[in-house]
């Protein structure tokens, strides 16, 4: 019995949908936890598309439920009886990491519009690999930055158990000058942080970073603004995006948060995306929405420019990077991830939606701390 | 580095014995929500000697209750109440339709079935409220925190769980206890047959059993749900902990269901924060944190596993 029991408790862990040129196939997350994530990036992807007029370009999209394996399948699948030219879609790097290293020893190209371990920017970078978002450290780095400026010294530094989560903590402490009053690895998934916010409490801490991305900052947020602690909180944008931010509701107000996108950078491309999106899906993008767009762009930039069965020529198109990007001015590093200005955003309220304005800049023209082991 | 620094109202460093209390209670009010859970779990094992991997997705549908009826009318009470009443009703509309054919079948049948309940609910919820989190909030009346004796800061609302939550744990006693459904469900538990030959309405006793379970957890859902994300999926890893408690209280006993959660929820919330302390002791601070994180998330399993060894039907299981 016990064992039945246990086999159903293993059961419950797994739970958690004129002749193109190009084809791209787009592996991403619709279902379960975080596909508020892959939904914003489809639909920013496809808003491009769309807005492009192009009938050259065919997109194949399918769901990855943020399974590694059932992603693996989906790759073959699309590479060998779809025959796609170019992948993209994935949102989280474990994924990323089962997928793309395979896909472009395939010779086919990946455009990452969220995704990007440290891995695939170092040692393991790629010449058809390119990413349209940031390396995963970037934001925490930008963090550490601010935390600078604001004149902490004494941090509280948090975030779950798994790569991404020590990629954020190296992050952030690469860049904060301060000390670290303590650090603390929550569980992936974890719900309740009432044992972490009373550490907070007593670690004589002047600042608070964390990152907890989806409903795990969610419930953190909740549960610090009703727990008393009046310690400044500061994140990566993950867990303050357009998506999350009116579950969260007014435990958000002001919290300082670092992103590479905000529906307030001054530039057209920003303002036709931001008013195009809304008018295309009834809601305010959000970061992950802007990369899908801009990846979109990155692509159909290429398209123009090169044939993609020249890969070589399509590859230096990719990499010339001729759009306009949501971000304005948009270039490739060495080893094909973003140099880009990270900014400081504040959450505030416009009427009855809480959104964020930006304050500053945090770090400009800033690459990552693996493009020196990217030889290509 | 900084010689001083001016810091408001609660950064002093208080006392480790306040933060073993104040820890203390966080797992108590963490376990008393897995009770709520646990306790039908563990009936409706109990009862009908069905493993009902759906009974997280009945938490779900709570919150989601909650949170829309608490959007609707802004009353937390109606919210509850609604909830109650949704995950009741959800629970005993899947008993009619599908669980009822179940109970003859094996245990590894009765997983698959419910299993796909999960996926039918989850996809279902998404198809209506979609994929993005809901909004719920602690009421005006209970949020912050107030100042415990001993000078502890503790937030009002999680008082108002523990307190929830061992009202429930006594209804439920006084239920089975008490009353004749209460006998009825202990004659259940020990010969279902029996007791339908002596002509107790067995397939009314069933729905009802399971509507209550489904109830408690949608109301835990609920609870949870306005301090936590209200999202699809959020059943699941509790479900996961609410198997381990009623492996570890023994199977069919809400005595054991609530020492088990009890045991669960301080283990799991002291473990988390004292063993990577543990390590400091001796090893480098980066290591230590890692060591004691990944320990910390085996507490609870290498718990049950003690337990199981000393006793292998679990505390309180009088069934092999």
């Amino acid at each position: 019995m016990q064992k039945i029991l246990l086999t159903a408790a293993i059961a419950a862990m797994l739970a958690t949908p004129a002749l193109p040129e190009t084809k791209v196939g787009m592996i991403t997350t619709l279902s379960g936890g975080g596909a508020g994530l892959g939904i914003d990036v489809r639909d920013g992807f496809m808003l491009a598309i769309k807005q492009s007029g192009r009938d050259d370009i065919e997109v194949v999209i399918e769901d990855d439920q943020r399974k590694p394996d059932i992603a693996v399948q989906l790759a073959d699948k699309m590479i060998q009886s779809e025959k796609v030219d170019v992948l993209t879609g994935i949102i989280w790097s474990n994924l990323a990491m089962a997928v793309v290293p395979s896909v472009t020893a395939q010779g086919k190209f990946y455009l990452s519009p969220n995704a990007g371990p440290s891995q695939l920017a170092g040692k393991g970078c790629h010449e058809n690999y390119f990413n349209v978002a940031w390396q995963n450290d970037n934001l925490h780095e930008a963090a550490g930055a601010y935390a600078n400026t604001a004149g902490y010294a004494n941090s509280f530094i948090m975030a779950p158990n798994y790569p991404a989560g020590t990629d954020a903590l190296n992050g952030y402490k690469r860049f904060f000058k301060g000390e670290v009053a303590n650090e603390v690895y929550t569980q992936l998934g974890q719900t309740d942080y009432a044992a972490e916010i009373s550490q907070i409490r007593a670690s004589g801490a002047d600042s608070v970073f964390f990152f907890l991305p989806g409903g795990m900052g969610i419930s953190f947020l909740k549960q610090y603004a009703d727990s008393g602690v009046d310690i400044p909180v500061v994140g990566p944008a993950f867990s303050f995006d357009q998506g999350i931010l009116q579950a969260v509701g007014e435990a958000a107000l002001g919290v300082v948060n670092t992103s590479q996108w905000n529906k307030d950078i001054d530039n057209p491309a920003n303002a036709g995306f931001v008013e195009s999106f809304q008018a295309e899906y009834g809601r305010l993008p959000s970061l992950y929405a802007s990369q899908g767009f801009d990846t979109a762009n990155l692509l159909i930039s290429a398209v123009e420019a090169a044939d993609v069965m020249n890969a070589a020529a399509f590859r230096d198109a990719l990499r010339a990077a001729d759009f306009d990007s949501t971000r304005g001015a948009f270039a490739f590093g060495t080893n094909h991830h973003p140099v880009q200005t990270i900014y400081v955003r504040e959450v505030i309220r416009e009427g009855d939606v809480f959104t964020n304005r930006i304050i500053g800049a945090a770090l400009e023209n800033h690459s990552d701390a693996y493009a020196v082991d990217c030889s290509m | 580095m900084r010689a001083s620094r001016a810091e408001p109202g609660t950064g002093k460093r208080l006392m480790p014995s306040i933060l073993i209390i104040e820890q203390i209670l966080n797992g108590l009010q963490f376990g008393v929500m897995l009770f709520l859970m646990a306790a039908g779990l563990t009936l409706i094992f109990g009862v009908m000697g069905l493993i009902n991997l759906a009974h997280g997705s009945l938490y779900m549908v709570g919150a989601f209750a909650a949170a829309w009826v608490a959007g609707a009318t802004d009353s937390f009470i109606l919210a509850m109440a609604a909830a109650l009443a949704a995950a009741a009703a959800a629970g005993a509309l899947t008993e009619i339709l599908v669980i009822r054919r179940l109970y003859s079948a094996a245990h590894l049948d009765q997983v698959l079935a419910t299993f796909a309940l999960i996926l039918i609910f989850s996809e279902g919820t998404r198809f209506v409220f979609g994929s993005f989190p809901l909004f719920l909030d602690v009421p005006q009346q209970l949020s912050g925190s107030i100042l415990l004796p001993g000078g502890i800061q503790y937030p009002l609302y999680r008082l108002t769980l523990i307190g929830i939550g061992l009202l429930v744990a006594l209804g439920l006693w006084l239920l089975t206890a008490r009353t004749r459904i209460g006998i009825q469900i202990r004659a259940g538990e020990n010969d279902r047959e029996m007791i339908a030959a002596l002509g107790v309405d067995i397939t009314r006793l069933y729905t009802l059993v399971f509507a209550l379970g489904a109830g408690l957890a949608g109301l835990a859902g609920a609870l949870v749900g306005a301090i936590q994300s209200v999202q699809v999926g959020m059943g699941e890893p509790v479900l996961i902990l609410a198997f381990v408690v009623i492996v570890i209280g023994g199977i069919g006993s809400i005595r054991g269901a609530f020492i088990g959660s009890i045991l669960v929820g301080l283990t799991d919330t002291l473990g988390g924060v004292f063993l990577p302390e543990f390590f400091k002791l001796f090893m480098q601070s980066d290591a230590a944190t890692q060591t004691g994180s990944a320990l910390a998330s085996m507490a609870v399993y290498i718990l049950m596993g003690i337990v199981l060894i000393r006793c292998p039907t679990g505390l309180f299981g009088a069934r092999a």
